[in-house]
C-alpha cells in the first residue's frame, strides 16, 4: 500500500512542470525550445508569453517544455499536451473556429470597407480639377 | 490643513469648468462677447484652481503627510525625493488629476492662442469644459485624492518599485499629454460643427493641438517601450499588452488625422472624414482610459481595480461618444464635398494611408477587446498575443512604408507618377542594394529581414531624397522638413525591430564567480556578487565584465533588488550601448555557493528603435514650430509654383 502511494506520487512528480532543464544541450533543441515558448503564455501574467515572463510557474513551463523535447515529443504533441492540462486559453495565437472567424476576419473586413469607401471617393473626385 | 485646500480648490475647479462650458458654448453665437469674455477668465481660473489642487497633492507627498490615504498607501519617507514627487501620478487618483491639470493647460492654450476666430474659440472652449466637468466631478465622487486617515499611519506602504524608475516618471505625463491633448482636438471638431464653420481654416486652427498631441502619444510609446526594454528584463521592447495597445490605438489615430487634415487644410478636401478622425482619436483615448482605469484589464499599468469608476467612465465615454457622433450626424451632411484632385495625387496617397492605418486600429482593437467580448458571450477564455498582432499588423506596415514615400513628391491635385517614380529612383535603388547585402551577407538568411532593412532604406532614402530636391528647387520648408523627419523615423526604427529580432543573440547560464559566458562577439566573466543598499533597497549586485578580443571593454553592475517596505523583488539590468548595439546583462536567482543565474542578451541596432521614435517626434516639432512661428501654409489656388 505504502510502496504504491510512493509509487503514485513519484508519477505524479514526473508529471508536473518543473523537472525539465534549464536549457538544452543540443542547439537545434533549445532553438526549438525557444521558438515554442513564444507561442504560450503565463498563465499567471497578463499580455507576457512564457518566453518574458519571470513567474515561477513560466520557469516551470519552459523546463517542462524542454523536458517534453528530450523526452522526443514534437511541437504539435507538446502544444496539445499544453491546451489538455490548460485549455486554448494559453495559445498566443488562438486557433481558427467559429469562435474567433470574427477576430481573425473582422480587421479584413474594416479593410474591405475602408478600401470601398476610398475608391469611390477617388474615383468621385476624378476629373474635377480640370472644371 | 492641506488636503482641505486641495478639497476646496478641485471644487471651485468644478465650478469653474460648469462655466466654462456654459459661457464657452454661449459664446459660440454671433456677437456674444461678454459670453466669450466670462468664458476665457473661467478657463484660466480653471487652470490656477486645478495646478494648486495638484500643488497641495504633491506637497503632500513631498513632506510623507500620510494623514492623506493616497499618500499613505503610495509612499514612505524613505522612498527618494523624485520617486516621492513621480509618485504623486502613480496611483490611480493621483493620475486622474493629472489627466485633468493636463486638459486644463491645453484649455488654457486654446484660451490664449484664440485660433480660428473669437466662436471657433469659444465653442471649443465650451466642449473642453464638459470634458473638465465631467472629469472634475469623477474625481470627487470616485477617486477623490484628498481624503483623509484618521489617525494617520507613522509610516506609509510604499511604491510599486517597478515603478520606481526615471523612465517611468516622464512616461505618463507625457501619455497623458498625448490622450489628453486630443480632447482638445476633439473640442475643435464639436467647436467646428456646432459654429458652421469647419473648413479649411478650421483644420488650420485645430493642427497645433493635433501636433502637440500627437508628439507627445509618439513621445510617450517611445518612453514606455524603452522602460518596458530595460525595466521588465527580457530584452522585449513591445509585448502586445493590452496597455500598450491602449495607447497605440489613439496614436493610430491621430496619425490617420494628421495626415487627413493636412488635406483639409490645403484643399479643403476630406473635411466630413477628418471631423470624424478627430472625434475618434480623442474617443480612443477615453476608452483607452477606460481600459486601464476601469481594471477590464489587468496589467502592471493598472491600479485600479473598482467597478464603480469602471461604470462612471464607461457612461462618461457613452455620453462623449454619442454626443459627438450625434452632433456629427446633425451637421456634416451639410457640408458639402469639396474634393477635386486626379488619380495620381497627393490626396490619393493620403487616402491610402488613412484606409491601412484604419485597418491597423481594427486589428489592435478587436485584438484587445476579442478575448473579453468572447468571455462575456461565450465564456471562453482566449488569449491573443503577440503573434496573432504580428501577422495582421505586418502586412498594413510593409503596404504603409512601401507608399509612404510617395506622398511628398506628388503635388495636390494632380501629379504624376512617373516624375515621382524618377525622383525616388536613387532611393529604390538604395533600398534593394540593401536588401540583397543583407541576404548575401548576414546570417542566419532570411527574407523576411533583408526585405524590412530594404523598407527602411526606401524610407530613410526617399526622405533623403526628398531634401536634395526641394533645397535644389529652394523650397525646403520647415513643413517639408517635418515630413521627411517624420517619415525617415519610421525607417530607422524599422531598422531596430528587424536588427533585434534577427540579430539577437541570447545567453542564460548558472555561474560560479571567475566563470565566463560566451555572447556573440564578447565573453562576459562573472566577477561574484556582493551586498550594495540604495536608499530603500537591498541590492545583490553583480560584477561582469564584458571582454572583447580577449580585452576587457566595460564592466557591467547589474542586481537584484529587495524593496523590504514593498516586500517585492525586482532585476534591475545593466545595459552598455553602443549606440548601434546594446550588451545587456541581467542577474537571475541565486544557486548557492556564490553561484548565480546570469541571463545576457546581445542586442544589435536596438537603439535604433528608439531613436526613430525620438526623430518622428522631432519631425513633430518641426511642423509645430513651422504653424507657431510661421504663418500657415497657403491654399492650393494661392500657392507659389515653387512646389
Amino acid at each position: 500500500m505504502i510502496r504504491a502511494l510512493a509509487l503514485a506520487a513519484l508519477l505524479a512528480a514526473g508529471a508536473l512542470p518543473g523537472t525539465g532543464p534549464e536549457k538544452l544541450s543540443d542547439p537545434a533543441q533549445e532553438a526549438r525550445a525557444v521558438a515554442l515558448q513564444k507561442e504560450f503564455r503565463c498563465l499567471v501574467c497578463q499580455g507576457e508569453s512564457l518566453d518574458e515572463s519571470n513567474a515561477t510557474l513560466a520557469g516551470d513551463l519552459r523546463r517542462l517544455i524542454r523536458a517534453r523535447i528530450e523526452a522526443g515529443d514534437s511541437n504539435e504533441q507538446i502544444e496539445h499536451y499544453l491546451v489538455s492540462r490548460y485549455g486554448e486559453f494559453i495559445l498566443m495565437k488562438p486557433p481558427l473556429e467559429p469562435d474567433t472567424y470574427a477576430l481573425w476576419y473582422g480587421p479584413l473586413l474594416v479593410f474591405l470597407i475602408g478600401a470601398g469607401v476610398a475608391g469611390t471617393v477617388i474615383w468621385r473626385a476624378r476629373g474635377k480639377t480640370s472644371e | 490643513m492641506t488636503g482641505e485646500i486641495g478639497q476646496l480648490a478641485l471644487s471651485l475647479a468644478l465650478a469653474l469648468s460648469a462655466v466654462m462650458a456654459g459661457a464657452g458654448l454661449a459664446g459660440a453665437e454671433p456677437g456674444a462677447v461678454r459670453a466669450r469674455a466670462i468664458a476665457n477668465g473661467a478657463t484660466m481660473g480653471f487652470l490656477v484652481f486645478v495646478a494648486l489642487a495638484f500643488g497641495v497633492l504633491t506637497y503632500a507627498y513631498i513632506v510623507s503627510d500620510f494623514s492623506i490615504v493616497v499618500v499613505a498607501q503610495n509612499s514612505h519617507t524613505l522612498k527618494p525625493l523624485i520617486y516621492k514627487i513621480t509618485g504623486v501620478w502613480g496611483n490611480h487618483e493621483g493620475s486622474m488629476l493629472l489627466w485633468v491639470l493636463v486638459l486644463a493647460i491645453y484649455a488654457a492654450a486654446m484660451a490664449a492662442a484664440g485660433r480660428g476666430g473669437a466662436r471657433l474659440t469659444s465653442a471649443a472652449l465650451g466642449v473642453q469644459g464638459l470634458l473638465a466637468f465631467a472629469f472634475v466631478l469623477f474625481i470627487l465622487f470616485t477617486s477623490n485624492p484628498f481624503l483623509r486617515l484618521d489617525p494617520p499611519p507613522f509610516e506609509g506602504n510604499g511604491f510599486n518599485p517597478l515603478l520606481q524608475d526615471p523612465g517611468l516618471a516622464m512616461h505618463p505625463p507625457m501619455l497623458y499629454a498625448g490622450y489628453v491633448g486630443l480632447s482638445a482636438t476633439f473640442a475643435y471638431a464639436a467647436a467646428g460643427l456646432i459654429t458652421n464653420q469647419a473648413d479649411a481654416g478650421w483644420a488650420r486652427a485645430a493642427r497645433p493641438f493635433m501636433l502637440a498631441a500627437w508628439i507627445a502619444l509618439t513621445a510617450g510609446i517611445t518612453l514606455g517601450s524603452w522602460w518596458a526594454y530595460y525595466d521588465l528584463g527580457w530584452g522585449g521592447f513591445w509585448f502586445w499588452d493590452p496597455v500598450e495597445n491602449a495607447a497605440l490605438m489613439p496614436w493610430l489615430v491621430a496619425t490617420a488625422l494628421l495626415h487627413s487634415a493636412l488635406a483639409t487644410e490645403r484643399t479643403g478636401a476630406f473635411r466630413v472624414w477628418t471631423l470624424l478622425l478627430s472625434i475618434a482619436a480623442f474617443s480612443f483615448s477615453l476608452i483607452g482610459t477606460f481600459l486601464v482605469r476601469s481594471g477590464v484589464l489587468s496589467s502592471v499599468h493598472s491600479f485600479a481595480n473598482d467597478p464603480t469608476r469602471g461604470a462612471y467612465i464607461l457612461v462618461m465615454i457613452g455620453i462623449a461618444i454619442t454626443g459627438a457622433l450625434a452632433l456629427f450626424a446633425w451637421r456634416a451632411p451639410a457640408l458639402e464635398g469639396g474634393a477635386k484632385f486626379e488619380f495620381v495625387s497627393r490626396e490619393t496617397t493620403l487616402l491610402i494611408n488613412n484606409v491601412l492605418l484604419v485597418y491597423a486600429v481594427a486589428v489592435v482593437f478587436v485584438g484587445t477587446l476579442y478575448p473579453l467580448f468572447l468571455d462575456a458571450v461565450s465564456g471562453t477564455k482566449i488569449s491573443v498575443g503577440a503573434p496573432y498582432f504580428a501577422r495582421l499588423f505586418a502586412p498594413a506596415a510593409v503596404a504603409l512604408i512601401l507608399i509612404v514615400p510617395f506622398g511628398p513628391r506628388l503635388p495636390w491635385q494632380e501629379g504624376s507618377l512617373k516624375a515621382a517614380a524618377r525622383a525616388l529612383l536613387p532611393a529604390l535603388g538604395g533600398a534593394l542594394l540593401a536588401g540583397a547585402l543583407v541576404l548575401a551577407f548576414a546570417a542566419p538568411r532570411s527574407l523576411v529581414v533583408a526585405g524590412s532593412f530594404a523598407l527602411g532604406v526606401w524610407t530613410v532614402g526617399a526622405s533623403a531624397v526628398d531634401f536634395v530636391h526641394r533645397r535644389r528647387a529652394r523650397a525646403l520648408s520647415a513643413a517639408a522638413l517635418a515630413s521627411m523627419l517624420a517619415h525617415a523615423g519610421l525607417g530607422v526604427t524599422l531598422f531596430g525591430i528587424a536588427g533585434v529580432t534577427a540579430w539577437r543573440v541570447e545567453a542564460l547560464d548558472v555561474l560560479a564567480p571567475g566563470q565566463e559566458l560566451a555572447l556573440g562577439p564578447y565573453m562576459l566573466r562573472f566577477d561574484g556578487v556582493r551586498l550594495a543598499n540604495g536608499p530603500n533597497f537591498q541590492a545583490e549586485r553583480a560584477t561582469v565584465t564584458a571582454l572583447r578580443g580577449g580585452k576587457a571593454v566595460t564592466t557591467l553592475y547589474p542586481e537584484q533588488r529587495f524593496y523590504p517596505v514593498e516586500r517585492q523583488a525586482i532585476s534591475d539590468t545593466a545595459i552598455r550601448t553602443t549606440g548601434y548595439s546594446d550588451l545587456y546583462v541581467a542577474l537571475g536567482d541565486d544557486r548557492g555557493g556564490g553561484r548565480f543565474v546570469l541571463r545576457a542578451y546581445y542586442n544589435p541596432l536596438a537603439p535604433f528603435i528608439w531613436f526613430g521614435g525620438a526623430i518622428m517626434a522631432l519631425g513633430g516639432f518641426a511642423s509645430l514650430w513651422s504653424r507657431v512661428r510661421f504663418r500657415a501654409p497657403r491654399r492650393v489656388g494661392e500657392m507659389a509654383p515653387a512646389e
